[in-house]
């Protein structure tokens, strides 16, 4: 067997810089994927507000429905017919950020319904409105809860993210095939590529952890 | 407040089912300002359900309810959220659950309610708390988590949350249901206290002790109805009804 890594030695600086542009559209798109996981997720509560809980299972039903490699290429070659012409990198953390808002908003769902009933009745018991009770007393507690679930969302995000290489954005799988298209060493380009991404989730993962163990320890999640 | 005389809580021919099950049949009652009312019976009889509705936490479907002079529900339709969270704000409910905030203290569990509904200022609130806290007995666990608390404390606590709103009239869901029984006195002592401040009552419980010395009027219901009601020395002394008969040989048969 011929392995040869010294492609891998040389292109070390590319692939730390495709690493950190990783990391950006990862987090930018988490972040997007919040904020539309709370709408979306508190949307979905009360099936009996029937407009707004459709359009939200709607769009979950969509974005989980379908490949994510298709989601980017509706935005990134599709918008362009209408004249929309959005930033690759844009379109990148838009794509990942509307499809990890579709799972987040599962999570955010599941954390604010297993927070016990008697907490929304004592809320507006006291003569606080539906919103209010949600603010300053579900959401508080729900969050906790969210914390674990949205760390492994981001570690799948994290992988995910190499779709993003397509729509030429230079992320980390994308300086890899720039490496590999110049010393056609596939096997050991992409063995370094893959060790990138491990050490990447396993961060996350290790930090995760931690927190938890944190959270346990100060008795709020059990 | 416009409300003078008159009855803080008037139940008129109220009606509540759960899909086929009939849990409250054509219920009239009335709560005088001042009056501790007791509500007992066995269980299944509708008697937290009748609770519940007193602050729409459950919505009769038919009769009416009217609370501190304000119709809260007639005929199965409740008054404007806007209106009932202002309604709220007057009567104290207290769960068998306690239902304490587990992600505040227990002195911002007691100042939340002041500070976001009557935009009471951080210090007024919390001076507010503490006072009620010392008067449940618990000035020394203001800055703890209600975690760390006995089911006799958490209930207590409770109490002075629900009391931060200076309601009208308190409701009790079986408040000592959830506690061992040698927490059960602690928290009845604060409310025989409470009652003797002049606080108007309605309480749920299975204290028949608690019954016969503080109510003013004894509720027996069963069936979904209330089958007897008078003065706690008639309904124990000389039950009119056969069932309230069986109903309190039994009670005090297993005491």
């Amino acid at each position: 067997m011929d392995l040869d890594f010294t492609p891998v030695w040389h292109g070390w600086p590319e692939l730390l810089h495709g690493a950190l542009v990783t990391v950006e559209v990862t987090s930018a798109s988490l972040l997007l994927g919040c904020v539309l996981g709370l709408l979306i997720g508190v949307a979905r509560l009360e099936p009996r507000r029937r407009i707004i809980y459709g359009a939200a299972t709607g769009y979950v039903t969509f974005i989980r429905g379908t490949p994510l490699l298709v989601q980017l290429f509706l935005l990134f070659f599709g918008l362009p017919q209408f004249n929309i012409l959005l930033p690759a990198f844009l379109c990148g953390v838009l794509g990942l950020g509307i499809y990890s808002g579709a799972y987040v908003s599962e999570i955010v769902r599941g954390a604010i319904q297993s927070i016990d009933r008697g907490q929304m009745e004592a809320a507006r018991s006291l003569g606080m409105s539906y919103g209010q009770a949600m603010r300053i007393i579900i959401l508080p507690q729900a969050v906790v809860r969210m914390i674990p679930p949205l760390g492994n969302e981001f570690i799948a995000l994290i992988k995910n993210s190499a779709l993003v290489s397509l729509l030429t954005i230079t992320d980390l799988m994308h300086e890899g095939q720039k490496i590999i298209s110049v010393s056609y060493r596939s096997l050991e380009v992409y063995l370094a590529v893959a060790l990138v991404y491990l050490v990447l989730t396993s961060f996350v993962g290790f930090v995760l952890r931690r927190a938890e163990t944190r959270l346990r320890a100060g008795g709020v999640v059990q | 407040m416009t409300a003078a005389a008159g009855p803080i809580v008037e139940a008129r021919g109220i009606a509540k089912s759960f899909g086929a099950n009939r849990v409250l049949n054509d219920v009239s009652f009335a709560v005088e300002p001042s009056q501790v009312v007791v509500v007992i019976g066995p269980s299944g009889s509708g008697k937290s359900t009748l609770l519940r509705c007193c602050n729409a936490l459950e919505v009769p479907e038919s009769g009416s309810l009217t609370i501190c002079g304000t119709e809260l529900v007639r005929d199965g339709r409740v008054i404007p959220d806007r209106e009932l969270n202002t309604l709220r704000m007057q009567v104290g409910m207290v769960f068998q659950s306690f239902n304490l905030f587990p992600h505040l203290r227990v002195l911002d569990n007691v100042a939340v309610g002041p500070r976001t509904l009557r935009k009471m200022p951080r210090g007024e609130a919390e001076a507010m708390a503490r006072d009620l806290l010392g008067k449940v007995g618990l000035s020394e666990k203001a800055d703890v988590y209600p975690a760390t608390l006995s089911g006799g404390q958490k209930q207590r606590v409770a109490i002075a949350r629900a009391l931060a709103m200076q309601p009208r009239v308190m409701l009790f869901d079986e408040p000592t249901s959830a506690l061992d029984p040698e927490l059960v006195g602690e928290v009845l002592q604060v409310m025989k206290a409470l009652a003797g401040e002049g606080m108007t009552m309605l309480v749920v419980t299975h204290e028949m002790g608690f019954a016969r010395e503080v109510a003013d009027v004894v509720m027996v219901m069963d069936g979904g109805g209330i089958i007897e009601s008078g003065p706690p020395e008639q309904v124990f002394s000389a039950p009119r009804n056969s069932r309230t008969r069986s109903f309190l040989q039994a009670v005090i048969s297993t005491a």
